[in-house]
């Protein structure tokens, strides 16, 4: 009885075969948990629609402030000419808050000197695309802002 | 240069880097065959959980904030919402149970075979620093999710370090960051938990593997003397590091399956102003200690009855790490039965006092 020469793998390759299996199977099944653990998990969706930004009587013209709308900042600006208007107030640069220069009657982002228009153009400096606009309603003396 | 892309940096590496040096000196390093073999994993079973509870500690944190408002919550987010989570909070108590308990079997394994005579008393020492720290460390990360259990356990727990003499208040309300157990506490024990500790614990580790690796393997008593027949002797690499990794895999399997099977609670978040509930108990680490205290009456020779028991532990604990030096006085020679005598007394309180303590 010769020994069967056209066997193709050894039992000794085809051991280390089945080791090496093992070992990546093993690397996978620890480094698998690890890698879907750095995976943020969603937060429940409770960002709102619609948020009370600020009252009328508080408002004049030529001034803009800030309020929280969900979890990010927003703009509301009562122009000269008394016109309300909102914006995200995440500069579109590197997601500085912006806010409104009266004496410029531009919205201005300090990081970087980026300037928008009350139309929330970017007009110059470095931001790439111009702010989020929002819908302004106002209901009494309450302005409310909406995404649109 | 000619080879594989492999042994071109493995040239590149040694031409920089003593790595001939250490290839000789791994080929020497041997450790002894005999029936005590078995007690040499021990430290490499607890080396291995610690590089588990670094690793998971380090993923715990990216979704931990500490606070009184925020911990129990976040603790719960990570186990209901984050991937796994739950999976890794579980492995890492499981690991840290099972790490103390290694570590305990890895001391008194050293002190039966007498493996911390001399030269190896910095050795000795170093582990039972070491020891200290793993009991901090499980103390510390208690506290962490806040809960109503860990809440009353680090109350207790604190509330001893104030019976020692002459420290004890100013230690207890330093541990506390205030009078009370409180978002100060918590404050205090995530810093000493994730980087105190584990820059000491590092620091003595790495002492401790280097005095291993300067000294050798221990060798039982009466080696030197047998004939070279008995001698027998196992590589340390790679036969020794084989099976080591080899026990590694085996104790991450039942890591897994405990962690897996039979995951920890988080409990209810703590409340200051509600009563203790029934059954407050320290980790079983712990228990010894706390049972024994049980038995101490309140007052002996008009002394507070916990301060006279916590004084006889810390009495006991620096015997204990002094033993390399008090053990060559003892009169029974080599093999010293009293040592042996003494140790099996320790051995068997603390398993009957965890016992009762656990009943």
């Amino acid at each position: 009885m010769g020994q069967d020469t056209s066997q193709p793998i050894s039992r000794r390759s085809f051991l280390n075969y089945l080791l090496g299996l093992s070992v990546v199977g093993w690397a996978g099944s620890v480094l698998f948990p690890i890698y879907e653990y750095f995976k943020i998990p969603p937060k429940r969706d409770d960002e709102p629609t619609s948020v009370v930004a600020a009252s009328l009587k508080s408002l004049k013209p030529n001034q803009g402030v800030i309020f929280k709308f969900g979890s990010h900042p927003g703009i509301l600006i009562m122009g000269i000419d008394g016109q309300l208007r909102a914006f995200s107030a995440v500069c579109t640069h590197l997601d500085c808050t912006v806010k409104y220069r009266p004496d410029l009657q531009k919205i201005h982002c300090a990081c970087h000197g980026g300037m928008y228009d009350l139309n929330g153009q970017n007009i110059s400096g470095p931001p790439p695309r111009p702010l989020t606009p929002y819908k302004v309603t106002q209901r009494g003396d309450d302005v409310i802002v909406s995404r649109t | 240069m000619a080879g594989t892309p492999l042994a071109r940096v493995m040239g590149w590496l040694r031409e920089r880097l003593p790595i001939d040096a250490l290839e000789e000196f791994a080929s020497h390093k041997t450790v002894p065959k005999y029936r005590g073999s078995i007690w040499y994993y021990f430290g490499g079973v607890s080396l291995f959980l610690f590089i588990v509870q670094v690793t998971t500690g380090i993923l715990l944190i990216l979704y931990y904030q500490p606070g009184v408002q925020t911990a129990y919550e976040s603790v719960r987010f990570t186990v209901v919402h984050v991937r796994f989570g739950w999976l890794v909070r579980s492995i890492h108590t499981w690991s840290a149970n099972l790490m103390i308990f290694s570590v305990f079997v890895h001391m008194f394994s050293v002190y039966f075979t007498k493996a911390f005579r001399r030269p190896r008393e910095l050795t000795w020492l170093s582990g039972f620093v070491l020891l200290l720290l793993c009991l901090g460390f499980g103390f510390s990360g208690y506290l962490l999710p806040w809960n109503t259990l860990a809440y009353f356990a680090t109350k207790v727990g604190t509330a001893i370090t104030a019976t020692a003499p002459l420290v004890g208040p100013w230690l207890m309300q330093l541990l506390r960051g205030g009078k009370d157990v409180g978002a100060e506490t918590l404050t205090r024990f995530f810093g000493l938990h994730v980087a105190l500790m584990p820059a000491i614990f590092t620091a003595i580790l790495g002492i401790h593997l280097l005095l291993i690796q300067i000294q050798g393997m221990h060798e039982p008593h009466g080696w030197k003397d047998a004939p070279p027949a008995e001698r027998r002797t196992m590589p340390f690499f790679p036969n020794f590091i084989l099976r080591d990794l080899l026990l590694w895999l085996i104790v991450l399997n039942v890591l897994a399956i405990l962690a897996v099977m039979f995951p920890w609670e988080i409990g209810h978040k703590a409340d200051p102003n509600a009563p203790a509930p029934l059954g407050i108990k320290p980790e079983w680490y712990f228990l010894f200690m706390y049972q024994a205290l049980k038995y101490f009456p309140g007052k002996i020779l008009g002394l507070d009855g916990d301060a006279v028991g916590v004084l006889l532990f810390g009495l006991g604990g620096l015997l204990w790490a002094l033993v390399p030096f008090w053990d060559p006085r003892l009169p029974s020679g080599a093999r010293n039965r009293a040592l042996n005598w003494i140790g099996i007394v320790v051995v068997a309180a603390i398993l009957v006092l965890t016992g009762i303590g656990l009943s």
